[in-house]
């Protein structure tokens, strides 16, 4: 137990220091990661062994991310993008096998070994590039989707590379293989497909497919109609961890499932996940997920870092830099003609180009795969494990390439073509209750995009059925709000009737986003010197404007004329709103003499005080608003005119 | 010398506008000018009588800037001038605010030129037809100066007239601002669009 723990401390600490590092040095996070184990690994031997079994746990971080991209992308853009994955991806794929094998007969490998070389070589690593193109902001691009859409095809694509590997066997390495076979430090994360427990293996071939097709059924027809009731369920009870537990399930049953029949759990859970897209519960299901997803992919590239092997290297520094190096150029062409054929314009062809050019964690499973199955001996696939490692390494510095020298190429060209309604840019809407369905109607009857955040199952429902998007989830959470976009976001509405809460959601969002506009609605006049105090930009008082308009037509009741009626009540408004500064600053001073008491009735009692003094001193001074407008000038006023002329 | 503008623009859509936003926007981007968007500031028509006339207090030139609406200003116009010209301010006992000033009106026109004149179907000139602010001007103690108008405005951009147009307008704000328009000329005029060449000393 000790020593687990010391472990988990140093990958931890290691993650700690050099992530934020990178990321201040503008490096990205994932290089940070790869820096980390570098440092915990190789240069100080302060892990060992242990790497490939956390590797094959951490790559579970994959499955994740998969899940999390199926939920942003709904089944009607998956199908947009059919053409895409198939054509664009099949082709890459096919095509770089073909030459990376091609090039691999050249260095004098038997055919069978140049094959799999091209496969291990034609994956690139959807775990760097998905997790750099969510931090820089590039998955919405064009060039992200295309990327997006290869990645997603060489996922499909490993499964039946697993099945083609084991035919490619060597004889000669068949006994070879079998004496090392206990000596290899990725022994424990290795053992075939057919040791694994199975529900297909030893079945007929037409069975297999049957209970293939069956899961997959299962997969899509499950999150379809007994997820929401599931999780509906569960919300309703208010209890967050069990939500989280129900995430968790989820995602670790499908991949499960998936793996019992022989499929990828990767696939599974992205299959869920673009189910659960279009449900009341993806935000809430995404910010669940997203920190495992976070911490699993993180330790995912520390290991990839720390298996770098500094013997290896040095042995084969010139093959190995040589390697890699065509590698990447190699991968990068082959895109970057694909990007032209496929039409994928300008930068985008670039962010294709380069984010791509990189061999992947696929790879790493291939290569531990071949060597079992004794399609490649040891001391190549050493080699081979290090050009995949390095050129994963190297990836972070192509996207700063990317930024620094392609983007700023292409800005001026692309900036003349903005000015779109999509880029008036969304508003949060907090809480969909009575004001909060107000303001959301307003808007998108205006052709303005909004996303409607709510804690109450039993409402979203509500909205849902009258064809409102809303979504499930306590707005009062930063990582749900994250996960409704409000990075991009102009406006945050507040429109929740907890106070505490959305004091907290105000103060929370100024602090964390300066920039963005916060609306909200206050219960009560201490309630919005709270809000602002927070930081909110525009308070209303939820029953102000509904009093005021009583009042006029009590007025009007009692026989004054209506016009003079709506002038009285703007006097009101705007003498309250004169006011509104020395009540807010006295509020304040009350507020930090005595923290917590918050003696409200006494404190309203005292600004209702000196409001009715501040109305009062105004009419006696004759100098009111009401009575400023159209007072007609005195009787004899034109006689003075008549005079002057 | 330099004077300082008041631009009072009143326009009820300013989406659907052709000439007057643009012609706003460059007045807006001008030093000495002060260029109040009245729909935006007062929405509701809920004018602010004591700012209106402390921001008339600190300028030499009013201009008001419209399309023309039925032969007069677009509602918020003649809302303000009933609200912010009060007894004791602008006229009567002691309302010498205005005094000395200068006032005139930069307006669009949907009839051509010629039908603002005796025999067109509008009758009237256009400085005729805005007699009553000639004669608010006169009363308030300001010196009224012609209109500056742009007629046949919803065909201007398509017919490429606005251009010039707005050259002029720039020429006539700079001549406003550093004194040099000759104003008793100019107050001969009928109208100041297309004259302002001669008006500049």
């Amino acid at each position: 137990m000790t020593t687990y723990f010391i472990q988990a401390f140093i990958y931890l600490c290691a993650a700690v220091i050099a992530v934020p590092l990178a990321k201040r040095l503008g490096l990205g996070s994932v290089l940070g990661y790869l820096i980390a184990g570098v440092v915990i690994g190789p240069v100080t031997n302060l892990v060992g062994h242990e790497t490939g079994t956390i590797q094959h746990f951490a790559e579970f971080g994959v499955v994740m991310m998969l899940f999390l991209v199926g939920l942003e992308l709904e089944p009607k853009s998956l199908w947009a993008m059919r053409q895409r994955l198939l054509g664009l991806g099949g082709l890459q794929v096919s095509i770089t096998v073909v030459l990376a094998a091609g090039i691999a007969l050249l260095f004098g490998l038997s055919p069978m070994m140049s094959l799999a070389v091209g496969l291990i070589f034609s994956l690139s690593s959807t775990a760097i590039v998905l997790q750099t193109f969510n931090e820089k902001g590039l998955t919405k691009t064009d060039g992200g989707r295309a990327a997006f859409s290869v990645l997603l095809f060489q996922d499909i694509a490993v499964i039946p590379m697993l099945a083609l590997i084991p035919l490619l066997a060597m004889p000669e390495l068949v006994q070879h293989g079998h004496d090392i076979a206990h000596a290899d430090a990725h022994h424990g994360d290795t053992h075939g497909h057919h040791e694994e427990l199975s529900l297909v293996a030893g079945l007929p071939g037409w069975l297999q497919a049957i209970i293939t097709i069956s899961a997959i059924a299962a997969v899509v027809a499950g999150g379809h109609f007994l997820s929401r009731p599931l999780l509906r369920y569960v919300a309703s009870s208010g209890l967050r961890e069990i939500f989280t537990t129900t995430a968790l399930m989820l995602v670790i049953g499908i991949a499960a499932l998936m793996s019992l029949v022989g499929l990828s759990p990767a696939l599974g859970t992205f299959l869920a996940g673009v189910v659960l897209a279009t449900s009341e519960f993806r935000h809430e299901l995404e910010s669940d997920i997203e920190p495992f997803k976070g911490i699993l992919l993180g330790l995912f590239f520390i290991t990839v870092g720390a298996g770098i092997r500094f013997d290896i290297l040095s042995d084969n520094l010139g093959l190995i830099l040589g390697l890699t190096l065509g590698l990447i150029i190699l991968k990068a062409t082959v895109l970057f003609i694909l990007a032209i054929i496929f039409n994928v314009r300008s930068s985008d062809r670039w962010l294709l180009t380069l984010s791509l050019a990189q061999a992947g964690e696929f790879g790493f499973v291939l290569i531990s795969f071949s060597v079992q199955n004794n399609v490649l001996p040891v001391e190549l696939s050493q080699v081979l494990a290090m050009v995949v490692a390095i050129s994963m390494f190297l990836t972070p510095g192509l996207f700063i390439c990317f930024e620094k020298f392609i983007v700023p190429r292409f800005e001026a060209q692309e900036n003349a073509k903005e000015d779109d309604i999509d880029d008036r840019g969304t508003v949060i809407i907090a809480g969909i209750g009575r004001v909060g369905q107000i303001i959301n109607r307003m808007l998108v009857a205006n052709g303005i995009r909004t996303i409607v955040l709510d804690n109450q199952v039993g409402q979203v429902d509500v909205m849902r059925s009258i064809n409102v998007k809303s979504y499930f989830g306590d707005a009062s959470r930063p990582d749900l709000l994250h996960t409704a976009g409000i990075e991009e976001a102009k406006l945050l509405v507040i429109a929740i009737d907890d106070r505490v809460r959305s004091v907290e959601l105000a103060h929370h969002v100024r602090k964390t986003f300066p920039y963005i506009s916060i609306l909200a609605r206050a219960y009560d006049r201490g309630h919005s010197y709270e809000l602002r105090n927070a930081g909110a930009d525009v308070i209303i008082s939820e029953t102000y404007f509904s009093a005021v308009e009583l009042g006029r037509q009590s007025l009007v009741e009692m026989g004054m004329h209506p016009f003079k009626a709506e002038q009285l009540k703007h006097y009101f408004v705007d003498t309250e709103h004169a006011h509104d500064e020395t009540l807010y600053e006295s509020w304040r001073d009350m507020e930090e003499a005595n923290n917590f008491t918050g003696h409200y009735r006494d404190l309203f009692m005292q600004l209702e005080d000196l409001l009715r003094k501040a109305m009062s001193k105004d009419r006696s001074d004759g100098h009111s608003l009401s009575e400023r407008g159209w007072t007609p000038p005195p009787k004899n006023y034109a006689d003075s005119l008549e005079s002057d002329k | 010398m330099t004077n300082k503008v008041l631009l009072l623009f009143a326009h009820p859509s300013q989406d659907r506008s052709e000439a007057n936003a643009p012609l706003f926007s460059i007045a807006q981007q001008m030093p000495n000018i002060t260029a109040v968007d009245l729909y935006r500031e007062y929405p509701a028509l809920h004018i602010d009588i004591e700012r209106e006339q402390q921001r008339l207090r600190e300028h030499q030139v009013i201009l008001f800037m419209f399309p023309l609406y039925w032969y007069s200003t677009p509602a918020i116009l003649k809302e303000w001038q009933d609200l912010v010209l009060e007894y004791g301010f602008a006229y009567g006992k002691d309302g010498t605010a205005l005094h000395g000033k200068t006032f005139l009106c930069a307006l669009t026109a949907g009839g051509s030129c010629d039908a603002y004149r005796k025999g067109g179907y509008n009758n009237f000139s256009l400085r005729e037809l805005l007699r009553p602010l000639e004669q608010t001007a006169i009363l308030t103690g300001m010196h009224y100066l012609p209109p500056f108008a742009l007629f046949g405005s919803r065909k201007a951009v398509d017919e490429g007239r606005l251009a010039e147009h707005e050259d002029e307008w720039r020429r006539l704000l700079n001549a406003l601002i550093d004194g040099s328009l000759d104003l008793a000329r100019a107050a001969e005029c009928e109208k100041l669009s297309g004259e302002i060449a001669a008006l500049v000393r």
